[in-house]
């Protein structure tokens, strides 16, 4: 039974917590505490929900040892390294050829130094084999080390069923076969595997086509290109819409493949702080009033990238902010949905049926398949006649295979699931559970005490290690007691702040999370994690009961 | 009066004279000695020091101040261009040929029955019955997606296989699998190159010699060319290697899985050995039939490209049933080493049989199967090379010839190849197609350009 005045969805719609908060400061994400930014005037009232997003700085003392751990790792790098040389200590990386021994070496040998002394001491928690689908649970394949890391060998165990916290699996539809995958099936018995040809020559499949144009009624746009890897999506369309003369405005914390993609063109790059409208403004003031650098001409085109939801931070993109912007300054918007399409919004169309826009105000929608909907490949979709330029002009059209027809059918499986063309409500109950799962695991987080960053709604969970070796302390320990976690560390997050990231599904049932949390609950204990300066109370029902989830 | 006989320094003097405890008397004599102007500049100076200290600092703008309503006038009034520039509707490229059904030897292109003289299918593997059952019962097992990149959780027990495989059929260390052919190449040169020299196929130049030290050099040429047909001339290569002290970047698209004794490609064609070359680069989407592209070469130059190589970083794993069929195509290919002569032979076969058409040229080694056909005499406009070329390949897909032009991105070659009809070589077209084939050309150009 749904408690009315709670979060109960109705009509598709979510609907408020009823948490207004009124007239609060105008900050940004502060880097002190929660902010609630309530809508200002000014600021279109499209989206009434306060955005909750916390970015809470740890404690002193924390962050000295921190900084005292990587020291005294540098220093133990230095003295291996320093014996190594010396040909105290067995050299066990691979070694240039004899006749190629008076080459220009290949690897500057400070490039690698923090891979060969700090990298090398913890790698056994990445790349870690699995041989199962990558669904709420997977078998993962035991592997030891012999010489401290330097080489791996398999037992021939598997260590079955652990808990999957780390793969982007947000609507459970990455599992293993089952009937409803038999359209699949199908198309890879009457298609193959591959196309052996582009798009332009003769690369181009019925499938294809149907699944363009699935795509475009999905995201309600005019018309959408798919591409057979998202990482290549950005880096080679990017360069297609911009080039010299042109101006990028890139958010901070953006992924490699849009640094990539946007480096490639050759328009000029200024960066704005993260998801910060003053900062971003602020370009946008000084490129349209002053022009290009030095010769004052004005800029061709502006283009603002942005990714709606950010992978390492778990924050969501300020999108009714930027689209004023945008429309103030008449700049460009490029949004990257590989996070969040198909994971966010009530319908699970992305961040922009989240703020309830219009797609129409986004120049650019590009997002991936890999993590909703379980294939792999991305798509770009907007107005048709930047889909027909691209078509004509994307270096992945002309030079690039297309996509396979089995991950084609796989995505326009999924996507009809979703959008419950299938027949049945299954694809919605999926993003609604998702949405559940997301605040029950973050509300409890919070509670326990750990240090979570990101917005509230985002199925992105990074919680804060800080320590080199808490990091690997905390991934050895999980998978022991079969639960997989991904941590991460530099070079993909600042050196500091080392960080496990947890991406719930809707896959995972309530006993699985309760699981998972119980084991945190002792690992924060264990490594002493629980940084956070805002415990919550444990029993939230005692204070604000329409914050509480019930099951339905 | 000068400074010595100043009133100060005479009693300085007279001061010091009676040494002992008198500083209160020097200074008493000091006081009283001062002249006024220079009270009065002393006075100046400070105040001036005082104004200095409170005025407003002088930025070192370019810019001159604009006030706000002229900020507010210029952003009313800036047009930027639209994002992108109109593309006209008979651009080729928006009336591509749709397949319907799979891109095999018989393909239906825009309707029409065809025999496939287009897609890189050179070992006929696409529709090859044990893939496909390989691609199934992965499928079965992992279902389609990955969802994470290699290190998180992205590596299958297939992937390894697949990287274990390759690294043993091309004799080499190691392997390393991309889920994109494109971003192969793309993703393994800039992993090495931060502070490089590329030489890219036709030209060498000199560099000072104080930077050639640091400077890592690299040779990147490819095993078959795409554009011209024409093998690498590989063991002169591998001198100016060993010469110029330069690495050899090897793109083996066309011609891993086609030339050599076993389909080793360039290397075993030449009998060169494989550690002469340092890096590998082929994709699995022509012989192999399947997705994704794969860089071998020893450990000590592929493993960097696992912490370094983007495309392989930060990108999901490639879909476990794309790397089972490859592991099968694999297979085939080792069990049946006598495909690479059928292969050749067909080449040659048709090679010979487009000689002396008129009005085209064969462009091409014979042992490429991938080569283009060119206008002998070309009109002198690109644009009507191209209708031209276009009016002979409806001719050969009216009749049932599957073929396409080579397409390019125009503006982003360096050296733009003239325009061309691709005619591609597989091991299922029979002897018979391949005659009809040069027959239906031979009269596609006699009808078109004559």
């Amino acid at each position: 039974m749904a408690n009315p005045g709670g979060g109960a969805i109705c009509n598709g719609n979510l609907h408020n917590h009823g948490k207004q908060s009124d007239g609060s400061a105008s900050g940004n994400c502060a880097k002190n505490g929660i902010v609630k930014e309530a809508q200002q005037n000014g600021w279109p009232h499209v989206y009434d929900k306060p955005l909750v997003e916390s970015f809470e700085e740890a404690p002193l003392h924390v962050m000295v040892f921190t900084y005292l751990g990587y020291g005294l790792g540098t220093l133990f790098g230095y003295l291996r390294d320093f014996l190594r040389s010396c040909g105290i200590e067995k050299c066990n990386a691979a070694i240039e050829r004899e006749e190629q021994k008076d080459f220009v070496p290949l690897y500057q040998n400070f490039e690698n130094f923090y891979t060969r002394n700090l990298y090398m001491r913890i790698r056994d928690n990445w790349n870690r084999p699995i041989c199962s689908a990558p669904g709420s649970r997977f078998d993962v394949m035991e592997r030891v080390s012999d010489d401290y890391n330097w080489t791996f060998r398999f037992t021939g165990r598997i260590i079955k069923d652990v808990i999957n916290m780390g793969s982007y699996n947000f609507l459970g539809l990455a599992a293993s076969y089952d009937e409803s995958m038999r359209t699949v099936k199908d198309v890879l018995e009457e298609y193959g595997l591959g196309v052996a040809s582009t798009r332009h020559e003769m690369g181009t499949l019925d499938k294809h086509e149907e699944l363009e144009n699935l795509v475009a009624k999905f995201l309600n746009v005019e018309a959408a290109m798919v591409f057979g890897m998202g990482f290549a999506t950005n880096s080679m369309n990017i360069p297609a819409l911009v080039g010299k003369g042109c101006l990028i405005l890139s958010d901070e914390l953006n992924h490699a493949s849009l640094v990539l993609g946007a480096r490639l063109s050759g328009a000029t790059i200024r960066i704005f702080k993260h998801n910060n409208m003053q900062s971003l403004e602020k370009l946008l003031r000084d490129a349209v009033i002053y022009g290009q650098p030095r010769i004052r001409r004005a800029w061709k085109k502006i283009l603002i990238l942005v990714e709606g939801i950010y992978s390492m931070e778990g924050s969501i993109v300020r999108l009714p902010q930027i689209v004023a912007l945008k429309k103030k300054y008449k700049a460009y918007l490029y949004i990257d949905e590989a996070h969040s399409i198909g994971s966010v919004g009530p319908t699970g169309r992305g961040v922009v049926e989240f703020f309830g826009l219009d797609p129409r105000d986004v120049d650019v929608l590009m997002g991936t398949f890999t993590k909703s909907f379980g294939a792999s490949g991305g798509y770009i979709a907007g107005r048709k006649d930047l889909v027909d330029y691209l078509r004509v002009h994307s270096h992945s059209a002309v030079y690039a295979t297309s996509m396979s027809p089995p991950v084609a059918e796989q995505i326009i499986r999924s996507m009809k699931f979703i959008m419950g063309l299938d027949g049945t409500t299954q694809g919605l109950q999926r993003v609604r559970q998702l949405a559940k799962n997301t605040r029950y695991f973050r509300q409890r987080l919070n509670e326990m005490g750990f240090i979570i960053y990101g917005n509230e709604e985002s199925p992105v969970i990074p919680l804060l290690l800080y320590m080199p070796a808490k990091v690997a302390a905390f991934a050895r320990h999980l998978l022991n007691r079969k639960i997989g976690v991904v941590v991460v560390g530099f070079p993909a997050t600042p050196l500091a702040e080392a960080r496990a990231r947890f991406c719930v599904s809707a896959a995972h049932t309530r006993e699985m999370l309760d699981t998972v949390l119980e084991n945190l609950d002792e690992m924060g204990d264990l490594l002493q994690l629980k940084y956070s300066r805002h415990r919550k109370s444990a029993r939230p029902e005692l204070y604000d009961e329409t914050s509480f989830e019930l099951d339905d | 009066r000068t400074l010595l006989t100043h009133p100060w320094f005479t009693g300085l003097q007279e001061g010091s004279q009676s040494c002992d405890g008198s500083v209160a008397v020097l200074s008493h004599q000091w006081k009283r000695a001062a002249p006024a102007y220079h009270l009065i500049l002393e006075g100046i100076l400070i105040l001036w020091i005082i104004r200095l200290l409170f005025s407003k600092t002088y930025k070192l703008q370019e810019r001159s101040d604009l006030t706000v309503k002229e900020k507010e006038e210029l952003i009313e009034e800036w047009q930027p261009e639209p994002l992108v520039p109109p593309v006209s509707k008979d651009h080729p490229a928006l009336n591509y040929n749709i397949v319907s059904g799979p891109p095999s030897h018989n393909i239906v292109v825009n309707g029409k029955k065809c025999v496939n003289f287009a897609s890189f299918n050179f070992l006929g593997l696409l529709d090859n019955a044990r893939v496909k059952a390989a691609a199934l019962a992965s499928l079965k097992k992992y279902g389609v997606g990955t969802c994470g990149p290699r290190g998180f959780y992205g590596t299958f027990d297939v992937h390894l296989d697949l990287e274990d495989r390759l690294a043993k059929f091309m004799k080499t260390e190691e392997a390393i699998i991309y889920s994109y052919g494109f971003a192969t190449i793309a993703s393994a040169i800039p992993a090495y190159s931060k502070r490089a020299l590329v030489f890219v196929d036709y030209f060498l130049s000199f560099l000072n010699p104080r930077k050639a030290r640091v400077t890592r050099r690299f040779i990147v040429v490819e095993g078959l060319y795409m554009n011209t047909g024409t093998v690498c001339p590989l063991p002169e290569l591998v001198k100016l290697k060993y010469k110029y002290k330069a690495r050899i970047f090897l793109e083996e698209s066309l011609s891993f899985g086609v030339l050599g004794e076993h389909g080793r490609g360039v290397t075993e064609h030449f009998g060169i050995s494989i550690d002469d070359i340092d890096l590998i680069s082929a994709n699995m989407e022509n012989s192999l039939a399947s997705v994704g592209g794969f860089c071998c070469g020893r450990s000590f130059v592929i493993d960097h490209q696992r912490l370094s190589g983007q495309g392989y970083c930060f990108s999901a794993s490639l879909p476990p049933l794309l790397a089972a069929a490859a592991i099968e195509a694999l297979n085939i290919m080792e069990e049946n080493p006598g495909i690479f002569l059928v292969l050749k032979e067909k080449c040659e076969r048709i090679h010979k049989a487009l000689q002396g058409i008129s009005g085209l040229k064969v462009v091409g080694e014979s042992l490429s199967p991938a080569f283009h056909l060119q206008l002998t005499d070309s009109t002198g406009a690109r644009e009507k090379d191209v209708t031209l070329l276009q009016e002979i390949v409806n001719h050969c897909m009216n009749r049932g010839i599957a073929l396409t032009q080579a397409r390019y991105l125009e503006k982003e070659e360096k050296c733009l190849p003239p325009p061309s009809i691709r005619v591609v070589v597989t091991v299922e077209q029979t002897d018979e197609e391949l005659e009809r084939a040069a027959r239906i050309i031979k009269e596609a150009a006699q009808a078109v350009l004559l």
